[in-house]
Formats: C-alpha cells, sequence, structure tokens
C-alpha cells in the first residue's frame, strides 16, 4: 500500500466512467476477500486484488496504473470467476494494463509489459506468433540473454522451436487490426 | 462428422506433437478436420492484457473466416479457445460495434476435453483401445483457460471439471483425486518472471506428487510447457512428465508410446512406456 489516503473525493470521474462503461461494476464489491484468497500471485503482488477494486471503486486511477499488481496478474480469472457480485476483476485488471501504456506510465514491471509488445509486435509482423523471433527479439531487448539458456538449447534440440516464422496471406488485415485506427481510439 | 480446426499457434510450433496426436485421434473416431484457411493468431493473453480492441478484433478475423463452412470449430489450446469464445460472445452482443453487419453463425466452439468426453465418443474412445494404460495414476491438470472465466468458456463444472478424467478413465488409466487441478501455472509469466512460474509450478507438481500421481495430464499447451520446464529447475526433485490427453488416448490406441514421441518432452516420459509394456506382458499372461 501507499501512504496516500484513500478517499473518493479525489476520484477521477474520467477513469470511473471508463469502467462503467465496460460493465465493471467496481461499487458491487463489499470486501470478502474471495478474489484475494483464490489469487495464485498474491504473494508478489503490491496491491492485493481486493485493494484494487476497492481502489478502482475510489477512481484512485494514478496509485493503480503505476502499480506492479496490474503488470503482475496472470489473468488467470480466478478472482473474477469467484467473485459473488459478479466484478469482472480480470477486465478491470486489463483496462488499468492498457491505460498505463496509453498513458506513458513506465511500467513499474517493465519485463512483463516488454514480452507482452514483443509478443504481440511478433503477430503484427507475421499474423501468427513467431516463437523464435519473439523470443530473440524479448531478449535482445531485455538485456538478459542468459536466463533460460539451458531450456532454450533443449527447446532447440528437441525441435520445438521452428526456426523459420508461418506468415499469413492476409498481413494486411492485420497491421489494420493493430493500426488503432479502430472504435474504441475515436473516444 | 466434419468440423473447423482451429489448431493456434503453439501447436504448430512449439506444441507441434500436440497437433499430431489431436488430428491422428480426430481421424481415428471418424471426425474429419478442415484447418480454417489463413487463420491468425489469436492474440492470446498478451492482445486483451493490454489492447482490448486488438484481443477482440484478432479471434473476430478467425470466427469471420468460419462463418463461411458453417461447422462447429474445434479448438486444443485453452487459450485460442477462451479468447474465440470471448470475441464471438462480444460480436453476437454488439455485431454493430465491431462493424459487422450480421452475426448469427449456428457454429458452437468445442473445446477438445469437453468434446472428446462426451459419452458417446467416450464408448467409441474405449472401444478403440487396443492396450488400456494400465492403471497409470494421473492427476488431471486443467489450468485455468478452458474454465475461466465461465460466463466466457460456458464450461459447465469450472471448480471441480471432470472431461479429463472421464478421459483418462476411458483408457484405462487412473485418474487421482487432487488439490490442484484448476490452479494457475503463469504460463503468461513464464518468459519475464520465471520465479513465479517455478513457485507456481514447484506447488503443482507437490501436490500432484502427494496424492501419488505417476503423470500429469492436461489439455493445454502452455501449461503442458510451462510445468514440464519449469521443472528442470527444481533441483533434487523427480520430475512428473505432463502428457497431452490426446497423447495418451493415441498411446492407447497404437498399442505402443513410440520412441520419438517420448522424446518430446523435457523431462523424462518414459513412465508411460513403462506402464505399457508392463501391461503388455501382463495380458499375454492371462491369455
Amino acid at each position: 500500500m501507499t501512504g496516500k489516503a484513500i478517499s473518493p473525493e479525489q476520484g477521477n470521474r474520467k477513469f470511473l466512467a471508463k469502467i462503467e462503461a465496460m460493465d465493471i461494476d467496481v461499487s458491487a464489491c463489499f470486501q470478502c476477500g474471495r478474489c484475494s484468497a483464490g489469487c495464485p500471485v498474491t504473494e508478489f503482488f503490491d496491491l492485493t486484488t481486493m485493494e484494487v477494486v476497492r481502489m478502482a471503486a475510489y477512481g484512485m486511477e494514478e496509485v493503480l496504473i503505476n502499480s506492479k499488481t496490474i503488470w503482475l496478474c496472470a489473468a488467470c480469472e480466478t478472482c473474477a470467476t469467484r467473485c459473488p457480485n459478479e466484478i469482472d476483476i480480470a477486465v478491470l485488471m486489463d483496462v488499468l494494463r492498457e491505460l498505463a501504456i496509453r498513458k506513458g506510465v513506465a511500467p513499474s514491471e517493465p519485463g512483463i509489459e516488454l514480452f507482452h509488445r514483443s509478443f504481440l509486435g511478433s503477430i503484427r509482423h507475421w499474423g501468427r506468433a513467431y516463437e523464435v523471433g519473439l523470443i530473440a527479439g524479448y531478449k535482445l531487448r531485455s538485456g538478459d540473454l542468459t536466463s533460460d539458456m539451458k531450456l532454450g538449447w533443449q527447446m532447440f534440440s528437441k525441435r520445438k522451436l521452428k526456426l523459420l516464422p508461418h506468415p499469413i496471406k492476409g498481413k494486411d488485415q492485420i497491421r489494420n487490426i493493430f493500426s488503432g485506427k479502430g472504435k474504441e481510439y475515436e473516444r | 462428422m466434419k468440423l473447423s480446426y482451429y489448431p493456434g499457434c503453439s501447436l504448430k510450433g512449439t506444441a507441434a506433437d500436440y497437433d499430431r496426436s489431436v488430428t491422428a485421434v480426430c481421424t481415428r473416431l471418424g471426425i474429419e478436420l478442415e484447418e480454417i484457411t489463413d487463420w491468425n493468431c489469436c492474440g492470446a493473453s498478451s492482445a486483451h492484457m493490454t489492447n482490448h480492441e486488438v484481443g477482440v478484433r484478432l479471434p473476430m478475423r478467425n470466427l469471420l473466416l468460419s462463418m463461411t463452412s458453417g461447422h462447429d470449430i474445434l479448438v486444443p489450446c485453452a487459450a485460442c479457445f477462451q479468447r474465440m469464445k470471448a470475441a464471438d460472445k462480444s460480436l453476437r452482443d454488439n455485431p454493430d460495434y465491431w462493424d459487422v453487419d450480421c452475426y448469427e453463425p449456428d457454429f458452437e466452439i468445442l473445446h477438445i476435453s469437453r468434446f472428446l468426453a462426451s459419452e458417446q465418443r467416450r464408448a467409441r474412445i474405449t472401444e478403440l483401445v487396443k492396450q488400456p494404460l494400465a492403471d497409470l495414476k494421473c492427476a488431471c491438470y486443467y489450468g485455468c483457460l478452458s474454465l475461466r472465466n465461465p460466463r466466457i468458456t460456458d464450461a459447465p463444472d469450472y471448480e471441480q471439471p471432470k472431461s479429463l478424467e472421464r478421459i483418462v478413465e476411458a483408457i484405462g488409466a487412473t485418474p487421482l483425486r487432487w488439490s490442484h487441478r484448476t490452479e494457475c501455472c503463469s504460463g503468461s509469466l513464464t518468459m519475464a518472471r520465471p520465479d513465479i512460474a517455478v513457485k507456481l509450478v514447484s506447488d503443482i507438481v507437490g501436490a500432484a506428487k502427494k496424492a501419488g500421481a505417476e503423470a500429469l495430464v492436461t489439455d493445454c499447451p502452455m501449461c503442458q510447457a510451462n510445468v514440464e520446464s519449469r521443472q528442470m529447475e527444481l533441483e533434487g526433485q523427480e520430475p512428473l512428465p505432463v502428457f497431452f490427453a490426446t497423447e495418451l488416448i493415441l498411446a492407447a490406441f497404437e498399442g505402443t508410446y513410440p520412441e520419438k514421441q517420448q522424446k518430446s518432452h523435457l523431462v523424462s516420459a518414459e513412465i508411460l512406456a513403462k506402464v505399457m509394456s508392463s501391461a503388455a506382458h501382463n495380458s499375454k499372461e492371462v491369455i
């Protein structure tokens, strides 16, 4: 938790409108704690899942988009599945990540953000995930060249890693999807 | 029976052997698979986690490509299945929003295990078994995405699923009751935070061993790769192999577990070959 006081007074109304538009009813939370109890990565979080929901209800976008939690969330959907009030917490995490990226907030877990970016870069380019290119791109940009070398070699020697990409014919359509000209960018 | 087939990127890369066992099992069951022409990646977790619109539009393209054939779509990968279901719901809910004039397809999106575990198909699987897997003690491991969120997946018993156990029983292996069947292995974090993946995998494998498992059985290509590979970092512990359910079915159909397939595993998968040869030996003795 940060030292900041939690208060609806400082709530960001635009953020509240955004999550309302996504049908994420954070005000339905009665703090039962099932979301945090079931979370497989909670011990690595700086804010628990329940704290994220509560702070979202208060519109505390700043704190949330700067947290490690939004990046460490594995999108396993256990929280949203078990929420007795059907709050779509997993989608809330998606919205927070996207907001962090769009607002240019330096990710608190840069490696994870870089992985997602490398993965999507591979799809944007080829239309399908190209594992060798993705791993190489991620490793070069992260500067982490040494971890998982043994694993990489094993995967390679077992012919699990295909050396060539499988580009699709409709690559133009894929680039269009990524071009940022869709509906959600108009708002 | 004819189905549209969406293999997804993993089955064309790191999990190519999963693709082979899925297609071989379907052929034996008389199911014709027609791969969706020019399909693209569904975006997996990375797309929806960082860009909602891209996360819907990528699988949406595959759905629109499948509209002409009208067959139900078979999806062996849990992540692809979940993303395709999510896009299908968004589109049905509001085609206009996604610039689609009309979206009322009558196809269903089928997840491999629930599809194979239907009563009729299980009976057929049992009939085709040449060599039952002689009580191989299996911890069936579902992971997350074929089940959650049930509002997306329509999984009927998402906290206590049964499809993998039913399949395993149909081929003569023994499914175990254990605790971590639907726990996350953190596949989406495994490259950037291997430390987290090692911790979660260690918990999952530890629970399976405690229940007496000789192997894990899954239907998710990310779980299979992540749970096998991260065990390599657990020192002083005998690793458990992670088999695909279709890999076991195929071995039972063929009565052998080929060396080549065994070698596709990152940890020793010898147990299956052992169980099969001792079962074959025992059945000869009975005759």
